[in-house]
């Protein structure tokens, strides 16, 4: 019996990645004494796997691996947006992990896996793949968490993730075998081809999907399944959290694309019902008790769980252009999130943690630079216009408005001005208060030059803003 | 009923009646018993199904080796029953309620009419030198090779973390290194200390 190769040349980046974590780990038994070495080498991956990505373009429809692979337009796009992210996640890492002990290889290592993973899910075209890269991200990510180990913190915040996140994954699992044993099939296009018509009036397919929605809320951190998400913002190192915040927010897209939409969209009419009150509390919770917080990483927290809420509103849409201004919001969000916590690590030096809200006290006299920086990234975290969280706010109220849920756009701009409330509040702590502390900021060069380009980058997108839109559109679209 | 219906439900109850002695006994090192006798019914049902190759793998790698250090390390740890069971009385009623309303669930739409026997067809049994790990190999090795590249990858990220979490280099741990032992120069261990003769008194 013979078999055919498979066509490795769709699978490149993912080879790649994979190849050079595991030369990083070798290389570095012997470039110990040089610490920059394996810094250096994990940028170069990323770097090395974009440009793969970007020759590797995709203008079709692609799979291979048995079917268990797809490449599209929507993977590339998700992929290039991890390595953006995990650059400057490494870059913001790096003096953090030396200052507090963490400086090793397995970090960027580990998180390099976790990019695997990710890359993984964004690809999948199969239950199995898509299981098994959520499973790769998130080992990585609990083992991250646990990094710092002299800190109780950090490893209950660890353990928090480590058995929620696997009652989640049995969930997954059992919601799948729900389908499988309905379909008779782990494809996402055969299950997707298999229950065409038979809707929702199938009430076993509805049970399946029940766990599949309950565990990807997990995942993404959406109310009532949220109560990982500040312990673990918050006990996590900086550095890690930066990480947990950003990236996966986005991989976790590429389950609800493959999984809702690939497969399920004939389930729909059911899903978005328990979408729309998912949305509704995680706005409502999340906005509400980030006012209450007084630690930053906590209110980050928050601030995630009511985002994740109005990334939901595209979703619920259920259409190429709802599903557009999700993609689009989870992106911005990524970046959002990813100079908020920058700004943290940024504050913080050795046996010191910025974690306090009264820490930002009178940045403007510290660094007018970035207290500036600060500034934009609140603006946009709050919906402010020029910024670029306002079009990504009003993209996803747009598409619930398509979808004549004029109610539930009503509520999302209330929950946002009661956000609004906390977001400015730094602000008015940065500009109009004292600073207690008055010790200079210092930084690498490569950590202030990526957090500068990051929080302008908020602000001076605006005129291209159209054309990430339109890539973000044209992504969806070569799903379908 | 035949003889292998008899055998599928004997070993359906044991399976159920063991696991829920595993979330009940007071005893960690008896729960830990009563879970190798649920994954060794698990298997019985494996090769009811002729997936041999699984039902030995099962056995091997979970009763024989995994249970077995799950055992050593209840054993190791002085766990605290008291502690465990606090907070047991507060939390049952709501997650009795939650437990019966999901199991009624199950039972209303999981029942036989969409699972039962008559919605699927009896599989064609096999020849009887069919080679159920021949096939697993193959499957494995082709149409599932990236799924398996990824489970592997998985292993290393285990194997990886738990070095990176649990090995500790302790500065003041008195181990020998045996390379400076063998290099010793006999220099360092003898010092010859240079003495008049004194004279006899």
């Amino acid at each position: 019996m013979t078999y055919p190769i498979p066509n490795l040349l769709p699978a490149l980046p993912e080879i790649w990645v994979l190849g050079m974590a595991c030369v990083i780990l070798i290389v570095d038994l012997y470039a110990k004494p040089h610490r920059l070495v394996a810094y250096l080498l994990c940028q170069g991956t990323l770097v090395g796997a974009a440009l793969l990505t970007l020759t590797g373009w995709s203008t079709g429809t692609e799979t291979t691996f048995n079917n268990t692979f797809v490449h599209d337009r929507l993977s590339d796009l998700l992929k290039l947006t991890f390595y953006l992210i995990m650059f400057c996640v490494f870059a913001y890492s790096r003096e953090y992990i030396r200052e507090r002990g963490m400086y090793r290889a397995e970090y960027f290592v580990l998180g390099l896996f976790g990019l695997v993973g990710m890359m993984v899910m964004a690809s999948a075209n199969h239950l199995l793949t898509l299981y098994l890269g959520l499973e790769l991200l998130s080992l990585c990510l609990y083992a991250m968490v646990a990094f710092q180990r002299d800190s109780s913190q950090a490893t209950e915040a660890a353990m928090k993730y480590f058995v929620l996140g696997a009652v989640s994954s049995g969930m997954l699992l059992y919601g799948m075998s729900i389908l499988y044993g309905l379909t008779g099939s782990l494809e996402i296009g055969v299950i997707k081809q298999t229950i065409a018509g038979a809707g929702s009036e199938n009430v076993a397919l509805t049970f399946g999907l029940v766990f599949i929605v309950v565990a990807i809320a997990f995942k993404f951190g959406i109310v009532p399944f949220h109560m990982w998400v500040p312990d673990v913002y918050h006990g996590a190192p900086t550095s890690v959290t930066v990480y947990v915040g950003t990236a996966p927010k986005v991989a976790a897209f590429a389950l609800v694309m493959r999984l809702l939409v690939g497969g399920l969209e004939d389930l729909a009419v059911s899903w978005r019902e328990m979408l729309v009150i998912l949305s509704v509390l995680s706005m409502g919770l999340g906005n509400i008790v980030a006012i209450a917080q007084t630690n930053i990483k906590r209110m980050l927290a928050y601030s995630s769980v009511s985002h994740m809420g109005f990334f939901l509103l595209g979703v619920i849409n259920a259409t190429p252009n709802g599903y557009g201004s999700a993609l689009f919001y989870v992106i911005v969000y990524a970046v959002m999130s990813l100079g908020a916590f920058g700004m943290v690590i940024l504050l913080s030096r050795t046996g010191f943690e910025a974690e306090r809200l009264d820490d930002f006290k009178g940045l403007n006299q510290r660094s007018p630079w970035y207290a500036m920086i600060m500034l934009l990234l609140m603006f946009s975290m709050a919906g402010v216009p020029p910024t670029v969280g306002f079009y990504a706010k009003l993209l996803v109220i747009q598409s619930v408005i398509q979808a004549n849920m004029i109610w539930l756009a009503v509520i999302a701009v209330l929950f946002a001005v009661i956000g609004a409330y906390y977001y400015l509040r730094i602000v008015r702590l940065m500009y109009f208060e004292d600073a207690e502390d008055q010790s200079p900021i210092i930084a690498g060069t490569d950590m202030r030059v990526l957090l500068g380009i990051n929080g302008l980058a908020l602000l001076l997108i605006i005129p291209w803003v159209g054309v990430v839109i339109d890539l973000c559109g044209k992504a969806i679209q070569g799903l379908s | 009923m035949n003889f292998e219906q008899l055998l599928f439900y004997f070993f359906s109850t044991v399976l159920v009646a063991a696991a829920v002695m595993v979330i009940t006994i007071r005893n960690p090192v008896k729960a830990a018993l009563f879970l190798v006798l649920t994954f060794f019914t698990a298997a019985c049902l494996w090769i009811l199904l002729e997936a041999e190759f699984l039902a030995i793998a099962l056995v091997l790698v979970y009763v024989g080796a995994v249970m077995v250090l799950f055992l050593f390390v209840v054993m190791m740890l002085d766990v605290n029953l008291v502690r465990l069971r606090e907070g047991f009385a507060e939390y049952l009623p709501i997650g009795g309620i939650v437990a019966v309303l999901l199991v009624l669930e199950m039972a209303i739409i999981l029942g036989p009419q969409r699972f039962g026997l008559g919605n699927f067809p009896e599989p064609a049994g096999h020849a009887a030198d069919y080679s159920n790990t021949r096939e697993l190999g193959r499957v494995l090795y082709t149409a599932y090779v990236y799924p398996f590249e990824i489970a592997a990858v998985i292993l290393l990220v285990a194997i990886i973390a738990a070095i990176a979490l649990a090995l500790r280099r302790r500065k003041d741990s008195k181990y020998q290194d045996p390379r400076k032992q063998i290099r010793v120069e006999p220099a360092e261990r003898l010092r010859i200390v240079k003495m008049p003769t004194e004279k006899r008194g």
